[in-house]
């Protein structure tokens, strides 16, 4: 392995065995999630048809507002006892960091979203086995974007006092390409269609991903410095 | 090891350091004493590279730190006032993050060498939550024994440490100066100061007001010049 992959691969190790350690955020993370599911239970009631238009909406809106949550606390752990500033003065490329750190958010996201992709099958009543395959790759590649993005504006924002309201001030805008497609291709498999019905919003959604990876891997270090 | 020249940094218009040269040869050590708010620690930053300077040079091992501080940020370890530590890591755990991130051997029976070095070898595979602050301290010292540093700065490296820790650590940087790397040190502790140091410089409000030889001060000349030269500086 390069220099580079073992920077990254030990951010992701630091990252998970530190979340699996002290369940910081995935307790958290699980606890929300079902507390939106019965809230979006009482909102939409028992109409079935009503229930089956807005679950792709409700689907993401979960997972963005966990992921909120997640990936604002990221870079939470590098403050303390000046972390942040020992990884400044490490040698070599920084974005290794940044890779590190997005796999690891990854990683916790896709958990929290098979425990909630889980939940919404039992208590709406959906049977996602058909549609599980092309769930996946949408999920996937609507994970990524997430991640992506969420993983450089939650460095951004991590040494701000006002974070917690500009994070997600900042981060919504720029997440619309991911949600507006992840949404659409949602839909489309949820309603049984083949997924090469939603090609053009998978498109987008990888075409979006490949646009934020490269500036998140192009902009870390300057971020890091700033 | 280390020339700089001019060096000004201003924080809101305001002069936080202010016109700052100095030199330190590879081999051996610069303490830097000074009341609160005299500046020590942003020079140690800017050294460090991790402040830029408002104006000044600065070379490092020979390169421009300024116009290239990736480069010289290889010869450089700094031990400051937090630890660099992850308190869910275990020690062992935090020094194989580290060496990994500073391109360095992370095999687990050199990173026990550097732990039995710092005498935490009992405690390796112990949460760092579970540490004093000089324990913290120690797996910081532990992490540049891990390193290829040429220059180590060290910001109030005696706070948090016992007796035998000040003893160890002495020893630990007078080896460091054998080995031909530069120390700066930024420190309240004249005992210590005068243990390890070269060459002791004095800054108050920001101006280096003293830079002279340790071995032409005594404890009790180095009392009185400090009281004379900080004398109505800010505290």
């Amino acid at each position: 392995m390069t220099a580079y992959g073992r920077r990254a691969w030990i951010v992701l190790w630091k990252d998970l065995l530190t979340e699996r350690r002290s369940k910081e955020s995935l307790n958290a993370l699980f606890f929300f999630s079902l507390l939106l599911l019965f809230l979006f239970q009482f909102a939409l009631g028992p109409d079935r048809e009503r229930l089956q238009a807005a679950l792709p909406g409700l689907l993401w809106l979960g997972f963005v507002l966990a992921g909120l949550l997640g990936l604002g606390r990221v870079f939470i752990a590098e403050r303390d006892n000046d972390c942040w500033e020992g990884l400044l003065l490490t040698p070599g490329d920084k974005s290794a960091i940044y890779l590190g750190k997005l796999l690891a958010n990854f990683v916790l996201m896709t958990v929290v979203e098979v425990v909630l992709v889980g939940l919404f099958g039992v208590f709406y009543n959906v049977d996602l086995w058909g549609v599980l395959g092309p769930l996946a790759v949408v999920l996937f590649l609507g994970t990524v974007g997430l991640s992506a993005v969420g993983t450089l504006f939650a460095a951004m924002t991590a040494q701000v006092r006002a974070r917690e309201l500009l994070f997600p001030v900042l981060l919504l805008p720029v997440q619309v390409p991911v949600l507006l497609a992840t949404v659409s291709a949602t839909q489309i498999v949820l309603g049984g269609q083949p997924l090469a019905e939603a090609a053009s919003w998978l498109k987008l959604l990888a075409g979006a991903d490949v646009v934020y990876l490269v500036i998140g891997l192009l902009t870390f270090e300057f971020i890091l410095d700033a | 090891m280390i020339t700089a020249a001019g060096l000004r940094k201003s924080f809101a218009r305001t002069p936080v350091i202010d016109g700052v040269s100095l030199e330190v040869p590879a081999g051996t050590c610069l303490v830097l004493l000074g009341p609160n708010g005299a500046g020590k620690t942003t020079l140690l930053r800017i050294l460090a590279t991790l402040v830029r300077p408002s104006s000044g040079s600065l070379t490092v091992a020979g390169v421009d730190a300024l116009r290239s501080p990736e480069a010289v940020r290889e010869a450089i370890a700094m031990v400051a006032h937090g630890s660099y530590v992850y308190e869910d890591l275990s020690a062992l755990e935090n020094l194989r993050f580290w060496a990994t991130m500073g391109g360095h051997d992370a095999s687990e029976g050199r990173l026990l060498a550097a732990l039995s070095q710092v005498e935490l070898e009992a405690v390796a595979h112990e949460r760092a939550r579970t540490f004093s602050s000089g324990m913290k301290r120690r797996i910081g010292l532990a992490r540049v024994a891990l390193g290829r540093a040429r220059l180590l700065l060290l910001d109030e490296p005696f706070t948090g440490l016992d007796r035998q820790g000040r003893k160890w650590l002495s020893e630990f940087l007078l080896a460091f100066k054998g080995g031909g790397g530069a120390v700066v040190l930024a420190t309240h502790s004249f005992e210590g100061a005068l243990g390890v140091a070269d060459r002791i410089a004095i800054l108050a409000g920001g101006r280096l007001v003293l830079d002279q030889p340790a071995a032409d001060l005594s404890r009790d000349d180095l009392r009185r010049l400090y009281d004379d030269l900080t004398e109505g500086s800010p505290r």
